[in-house]
């Protein structure tokens, strides 16, 4: 499902937050802060990644010049139960809220209806994204951090980043959002949670697949097709789908991956980062910079998310995955 | 592109688990650790007043500590991400799972945390393994009662 949007509403600004980890991550420099200590000085993990949320939050309100009371909505979700880390940062920031989950797609699923939102004119100032904390989150949907299991060649390590987005009226020099494409969760029956980019690869086909043919467009319209944590293998198996349906070198050449990225060629992540913070960092930093500076004149950002939890995976219920697509263009 | 086909395009892009390079590093590592092991053995025996039937607390009981210490540094699970079994099978990787556990639960209190925490991942292991012991031993009292084996 296709959305338009008339009104083309813009990236104002964008704050983005990383853990100590974080520093090996190749899009590093791009970063506005990096906390030395993974918990922001607070007693659990959960406390720091709201913390890091509120201060993302707060960069873009410095950036943009606003203040709380400026920031009409808030859209943001994590991966913690119940997504306390990002009830507790929206109690701090004092705007109408609404949680989103779509797992590690939700920055962009947040920033679809921030864009709605804007395109109605119910919202002058909406700040959206993500967030995840590689302690708060490993606990919960694997093992404890210090627990000696080995991880497959195929598992991924859940990112300590938030990634935020401010989304205003049109500004003609800055990037701006045409369309969206709201993803159907898709299951082609992976049941091993330690290979995500395999479960994950078919939504994001799917919603790329959607996008292009709603917008009557190819691959080679775009300069870049960035998904979010398909990891390096999961990336492949991307491709390899689009190969298959006649997509050429030059075209496949246009797909990048933020979590096969993110780490660089460093073997200790395994198959790359993950999480919702991993597409929202890059997205709202990396990607943010390199549109304004017109590297890239048309994007299509499609983050990825696998919609298990521990319980349905030991339950034996295989992985269903959404993909959410936003494209981008610039002036 | 229908299930069967993309678990095909799937299958050939995942690179294979690699078992034997698995099994031999898990062979070597795990054998190192039961060397130090044995020459903790060796060490209560010679310096201290221990025999081979008693010396097996005191070697597990530094085993253990050994394996919390490198747990709690971090290190263990660096190490077991190459030696895999080799560090999940000995007596070591009871430690590991009971500490890391335990460390987990810390930010939820000493009750509700580390005490309910403590044995989330070692408990199966101590649910299985007396049970499993206590059919080994009813084998061997059957095997000695009908003359087959001596104790």
């Amino acid at each position: 499902m296709v959305i338009l949007f008339k009104t083309k509403p813009s990236i104002l600004a964008c704050g983005s937050v990383a853990g100590p980890e974080e520093r090996k991550s190749v899009f590093y420099s791009y970063f506005d802060a990096v906390v030395e200590d993974e918990r922001w000085n607070q007693k659990t993990n959960e406390q720091g990644q709201a913390k890091m949320i509120q201060e993302a939050c707060e960069i873009i309100m410095n950036k943009a010049n606003l203040k709380n009371l400026d920031i009409d909505f808030f859209l943001s979700g994590d991966l913690v139960n119940q997504m306390t880390p990002t009830n507790f940062a929206a109690r701090e920031l004092a705007s109408s809220f609404i949680g989103m989950f779509s797992a590690c797609a939700t920055s962009i699923s947040s920033l679809i209806v921030a864009s709605l939102l804007t395109e109605l004119s119910a919202s002058e100032y909406a700040i959206a994204g993500a967030s995840s904390h590689h302690n708060a989150t490993e606990r919960q949907f694997r093992y404890p951090i210090n627990y000696g299991g080995q991880k497959p060649a195929t598992a991924q390590w859940t990112v300590t980043a938030a990634g935020y987005a401010l989304i205003g009226k049109h500004n003609p020099s800055l990037p701006s959002i045409v369309a969206g494409t709201v993803g159907k969760v898709i299951d082609y029956g992976e049941v091993n949670p330690f290979h995500m980019g395999g479960a994950m690869a078919p939504a994001a086909f799917d919603t790329i697949t959607a996008h292009l043919k709603g917008r009557n467009q190819k691959i080679s319209d775009y300069d870049l097709i960035m998904t979010g944590d398909l990891g390096k293998i999961g990336l492949k198996i991307l491709k390899a789908m689009f190969a298959q349906t006649g997509a050429q070198q030059n075209e496949l050449d246009v797909f990048r991956d933020a979590g096969a990225e993110f780490y660089g060629e460093d073997e200790a992540y395994l198959a790359g980062a993950s999480g919702a913070g991993c597409s929202a960092a890059v997205y709202y930093s990396y990607i943010e910079q390199q549109m304004k500076s017109g590297r890239y004149k048309r994007v299509l950002l499609c983050a990825t998310g696998a919609l298990l939890s521990p319980l349905s995976f030991q339950q034996g219920e295989t992985i269903p995955c959404t993909a959410h697509a936003i494209e981008i263009t610039m002036e | 592109m229908d299930q069967q086909q993309y678990q095909q395009i799937e299958d050939q892009i995942t690179p294979p688990t690699p078992y034997v390079k698995n099994v031999l590093k898990a062979f070597l590592i795990g054998g190192l650790v039961c060397t130090i092991g044995h020459a903790f053995t060796y060490f209560y025996i010679i310096f201290f007043n221990f025999t081979e039937t008693t010396v097996g607390n005191p070697t597990a009981a530094t085993m253990v500590f050994i394996a919390a210490l490198l747990t709690g540094l971090g290190i263990y699970r660096k190490i077991a991400q190459v030696a895999g079994a080799g560090t999940a099978v000995p007596v070591t990787g009871f430690s590991n799972a009971v500490v890391s556990a335990a460390i987990e639960g810390k930010t939820e209190g000493f009750v509700l945390g580390v005490g309910s925490n403590m044995f989330k991942m070692a408990g199966s292991v101590i649910l299985f393994g007396v049970a499993s012991a206590f059919f080994v031993a009813l084998i061997k009292l059957i095997l000695v009662t009908m003359g087959v084996v001596e104790w």
